[in-house]
């Protein structure tokens, strides 16, 4: 852990960084090239619709040694004429047996057909006959949820942050749900009800996560019209390896327990809607944690960018830097006297929380020599803006 | 952001906003306690100390029904309808005696019969799959189901008494509805139908007949059966009977009813033949009317059926369908301020449904007591019996008796069933015996041990010593959502199914999530160099502001997705949005308390290096003008 901590220091001080803002245009290909990837797989491919979706029958036999496998497969392909799709569960004979495009009628023949041959009470056997438009259905609401949620979201977003945000959090959902959708298809796991769900999930999940960033992210830049240390970008991008850990954290959380559904669901229970919420959720929120540091904020960012206003600081920001690039060979220190006036300068204008005092007395015992030590020599503000003195600066102009 | 909790002030200003920062931990964790302790006294209070589970978790079998609509008019599908297709089917599958089935509407074309374990569930399925059968059948016969036998016998076995008994019949006929308001009736035959009162003289009593405000020719079925009518009914109906009957009955039942008034020799066997069956009907326990229902349900349009009543007060004979539910425009339950008859219910015809009522009211009219009521027959029930006192056309009619308001609406409702444009299709229909059910509790509560030890063991290797605030956090959440789960199954209905258990175990991930907001946050400003208490301090605003947001954003989902969508979905969007509320709870009122009381103990506050908060091994910047740490200066001025 201690390495951990360490590291997760660094990325907060920003001394280690991924440049995913600087970046960006890379992450978008590689977004665009899954988006494109998983609309292929849909078109081309298609996605497997769970009986659920198509009318049919599911049945779950209990454990038995009365009928093999083949034998209920001839027993419902002679009721129904339609082929099942019959699968083991467990070791003890227990059975599941999936008919697709059956009418109610057929399913019940096929049902009792079963039980008999079971030789329990047809209420004995598990059964779950689903008529033809139930699927349809419940695609519709799931449709209509996602649009009601989408419109909310963002008007909510737009409030809480501002609508790049919300923009870019869409943006970002959409992507997940494409991902999600696109493995669905080129994996070929089933789409039922349970996946439905589960989708429906990642919407607020994926957003869980662009969240935090974003928070991070609006305070990181709070100051920034009042600093002339960093540009939009720059400090988008140590937000975001600020609040890394945290949000690969959450997201580890927040998969673990889905990992366990999963691991439960598809191992004892052999499948059904404990599987597939969790499967959709997995595959969900892992693309929701890589969307909301790859896409989010780098679109933010690039959102913000175009605003003139923030053109012109990231010129100022620029053409300052430049003038300290030429002030000469102990640039380094007097960069340390810049830092320290913007830091001032955010702090008294913007920064009422901050309390001077506590420069004087927070403070742990003795650094030297410890792990992070090193890395730790100078002492900057803890205002966001002048926190790490440029150290972390992902693009190098610096000199 | 949502309202800040007390003794979470944002702590902007310096000093005493820092102190109220500080708050007053020891009272939220009372507070949670005392919920705690409430929520559990009230679950053991009230006897419900497991949540209620759903079909798939306890066993039973669950039908979701999708209207549809026969004649391509979407709007048929409305709140108004649906409830009355609610009430009729849950009429029916509690008729089956199963104690805790559940008929609710879902979505808005949707209807969901929940049906325990324990019952037949062929049968449930057959009840709540078939599309009601309602209709009109003039009652042949009616005797009271507990009457005394001798009473009986003679009664129906020869032919003039059968009159006398119909009297009887309609005297306590609709026990449930018609209190007996002679008056009512008789003024209201009296005021609207003169002329019907010569024709009819021998149920003058029974003519509730009226002409409902401007309407062209609304007429009355009225309910002829009081008690204070018994008296002189007899009178009227055995006169009057046995001539009328022949005539009146000359539909393919006629054969049946002429029988006992002219005691021809095959017509009195087909008599006797009814007279036998009805003697053998049983009506006296709910089960028993439940067969005889049945029975009655299933027998063809055109067959004379024996059986009960609702109330299992009377048997019938019936006819029979004169007029099918089909033909029932419109039926409604109203006020009648204008003759004083209290509650009525109006009903409308289709321009078929009106020739074939003028018709066979024509008829019935003409007849004695009891056969000149016309019962209608719900799923094979005689829900009410109102005798008619002449030809009632013009396409509508009313029934007037004594109802209750509650009496009208539900018999016009059930009429209004027979007029309801919509059919019900089987969506889906799932069983799942009770080891199925075990087994998938068994597997979520597994996987939920699971998944609750493994984000456990992430937060202990990843924040040691915190990880004992997070589960302590954790298990605080959990007894709330299962007390809260226990107390509303009995409360609102809530069962817990699979979704919500599912939903439940993903949601520890939400929970565990906001902790960690919270102690990243911590950690940075101890990175920052800040001694435990004031980073405890600092941390929470941020923390909290991020995780109102993010769990806004959460509820947000849950909700939409539990207003939007149908089906089990609802189940899991219930559980995430009510653990989402929790969390906000948990973390206000007992995570961010607790940390800030731990913050005191020596063990976090020394940053030993199992306490997740080592500043070395956070990397904290060193301390740059001091040498010594200063908690001491730091103190004064945070409390």
């Amino acid at each position: 852990m201690s390495r951990l901590g360490a590291f997760g220091a660094k990325l907060y001080r920003g001394e280690v960084g991924v440049d995913f803002v600087g970046r960006r245009k890379f992450w978008y290909l590689v977004s665009i090239a899954i988006t494109i990837l998983a609309f292929a797989a849909v078109l081309l491919r298609g996605l497997t619709m769970g009986v659920e979706f198509q009318g049919g029958a599911v049945f779950t036999t209990p454990e038995t040694d009365k009928l093999s496998m083949s034998e209920a497969e001839s027993i419902v392909e002679e009721t129904t004429g339609h082929s099942p799709i019959v699968v083991a569960l467990g070791g003890e004979g227990a059975m599941r047996i999936q008919v697709s495009g059956l009418d109610t009628d057929q399913s019940n023949a096929s049902r009792e057909a079963l039980a008999e041959e079971l030789e329990i009470p047809t209420d004995q056997l598990n059964a779950e006959v689903i008529g033809p438009s139930w699927g349809d259905q419940i695609a519709n609401r799931a449709w209509q949820g996602l649009g009601i949620f989408m419109v909310l979201v963002v008007i909510y977003l737009a409030i809480a942050f501002e609508w790049r945000m919300a923009v870019a959090a869409l943006i970002a959902l959409i992507h997940d749900i494409t991902i999600t959708v696109g493995v669905y298809a080129l994996v070929g796991f089933e789409v039922t009800p349970g996946t439905v769900i589960g989708l429906l999930t990642i919407l607020g999940y994926s957003l869980y996560d662009t969240v935090v960033v974003f928070d991070g992210l609006k305070e990181q830049t709070k100051n920034y019209t009042r600093q002339t240390r960093f540009t939009y970008a720059e400090l988008a991008n140590r937000s975001l390896n600020g609040t890394l850990v945290r949000s690969i954290n959450t997201s580890v959380v927040a998969l673990l327990p889905v990992a366990a559904l999963l691991f439960i669901g598809g191992g004892l229970l052999g499948g059904g809607m404990l599987n597939d919420i969790a499967l959709s959720l997995f595959v969900g929120l892992t693309a929701g944690a890589y969307s909301s540091i790859v896409i989010a904020t780098p679109l933010v960012a690039d959102l913000k960018m175009r605003e003139p206003e923030v053109k012109a600081q990231d010129r100022r920001v620029l053409s300052r830097r430049a003038k300290r690039a030429e002030a000469g060979q102990d640039e380094d220190d007097l960069d340390g006297e810049f830092t320290e006036d913007d830091a001032r300068d955010g702090e008294r204008a913007a920064e009422e929380e901050h309390e001077p005092a506590d420069d004087a007395v927070e403070h742990e015992p003795e650094p030297a020599g410890a792990g992070a030590g090193a890395a730790a020599v100078r002492a900057p503000r803890r205002q966001p803006p002048a926190r790490n003195r440029g150290r972390g600066r992902p693009s190098g102009k610096r000199r | 952001m949502a309202t800040p909790k007390k003794g979470v002030r944002p702590s902007r200003k310096r000093g005493p906003s820092s102190r109220g920062a500080h708050g007053h931990p020891g009272r939220s964790l009372l507070f949670v306690l005392l919920a705690i302790v409430a929520l559990t006294g009230g679950m053991f209070l009230s006897g419900h100390t497991t949540p209620r589970l759903g079909i798939d978790l306890a066993g039973g079998t669950s039908i979701t029904l999708e209207a549809r609509v026969d004649d391509g008019d979407e709007s048929a599908i409305n709140a108004t309808n649906m409830n009355t297709a609610v009430n009729i089917i849950e009429r029916r599958v509690n008729g089956l005696g199963v104690s805790e089935a559940e008929v609710q509407t879902q979505g808005d074309r949707n209807i969901i019969v929940n049906i325990p374990r324990g019952t037949d569930e062929q049968q449930a399925r057959d009840q709540v799959g078939t599309t009601a059968q309602l209709g009109f059948r003039p009652v042949l016969t009616a005797v009271p189901a507990q009457a005394l036998p001798e009473e009986e016998a003679p009664a129906d076995g020869g032919e003039s008494p059968a009159p006398e008994e119909s009297p009887d019949a309609s005297a306590t006929d609709e026990p449930s509805e018609d209190a007996g308001e002679p008056t009512d009736d008789a003024s209201a035959g009296d005021d609207a139908a003169t002329d019907d009162a010569a024709t009819d003289d021998a149920t003058d009593d029974a003519q509730g007949m009226s002409t409902p405000g401007g309407a062209t020719t609304a007429n009355t079925a009225s309910f002829t059966s009081f008690r204070a009518d018994e008296t002189d009914a007899p009178a009227d109906d055995a006169t009057d009977a046995p001539a009328d009957e022949a005539p009146a009955d000359d539909a393919t039942e006629a054969p049946a009813d002429e029988a006992p008034a002219e005691d021809g020799g095959e017509a009195a066997q087909a008599a006797a033949d009814i007279q036998a069956r009805l003697d053998a009907l049983d009506c006296s326990t709910p089960e028993a009317r439940l067969v005889a229902d049945r029975e009655a349900a299933a027998a063809d349009e055109g067959d004379n059926i024996i059986t009960c009543d609702t109330e299992g007060q009377w048997k019938y004979a019936l006819g029979p369908v004169a007029v099918p539910g089909t033909d029932i425009q419109d039926a409604s339950s109203v006020y009648d301020t204008q003759r004083g008859q209290g509650w009525i219910v109006q009903m409308e015809f289709t321009d078929g449904g009106s020739d074939r009522f003028a018709d066979i009211t024509e008829q019935l009219a003409t007849q004695a007591q009891p056969q000149n009521q016309f019962a209608i027959v719900l799923d094979g029930e005689v829900v009410s019996a109102p005798s008619v006192s002449q030809r009632l056309g013009g396409g509508s009619a009313e029934i007037s008796g004594s109802f209750t308001q509650e009496s009208a609406e539900d018999l016009s409702n059930m009429l209004s069933y027979g007029a309801l444009p919509l059919s019900f299709d089987e969506a889906s229909v799932s069983t799942v015996s009770p080891t199925l059910g075990d087994e998938q509790l068994r597997a979520g509560l597994i996987a939920g041990a699971i998944g609750l030890g493994l984000v456990v063991l992430y937060m202990v290797v990843y924040y040691r010593g915190l990880a004992l605030i997070a589960l302590a956090s954790l298990v605080v959440s959990s007894i709330l959502t299962y007390t809260i789960m226990a107390l509303l199954g009995p409360a609102m209905g809530f069962a817990l199914n699979l979704p919500a258990v599912c939903g439940a175990i993903v949601a520890i991930g939400i929970t565990a999530d906001s902790f960690i907001v919270y102690f990243e946050r911590i950690r940075d400003e101890v990175r920052e160099g800040r001694t435990l208490r004031p980073a405890v301090e600092r941390a929470w605003p941020r923390a909290r502001r991020t995780i109102l947001v993010s769990d806004f954003v959460s509820f947000l989902a849950a909700a939409v997705l539990f207003v939007v969508t149908v089906g089990k979905v609802q189940g899991f969007a219930f559980t995430l949005g009510l653990t989402t509320l929790l969390d906000v709870v948990v973390v206000f009122l007992f995570t961010k308390p607790l940390m800030t009381l731990l913050a005191r103990r020596r063990f976090f506050s020394s940053g030993h290096p199992w306490s997740g908060l080592d500043p070395k091994r956070l990397g904290a910047r060193p301390p740059l003008r001091r040498s010594r740490p200063a908690p001491v200066p730091s103190d004064p001025k945070e409390a």
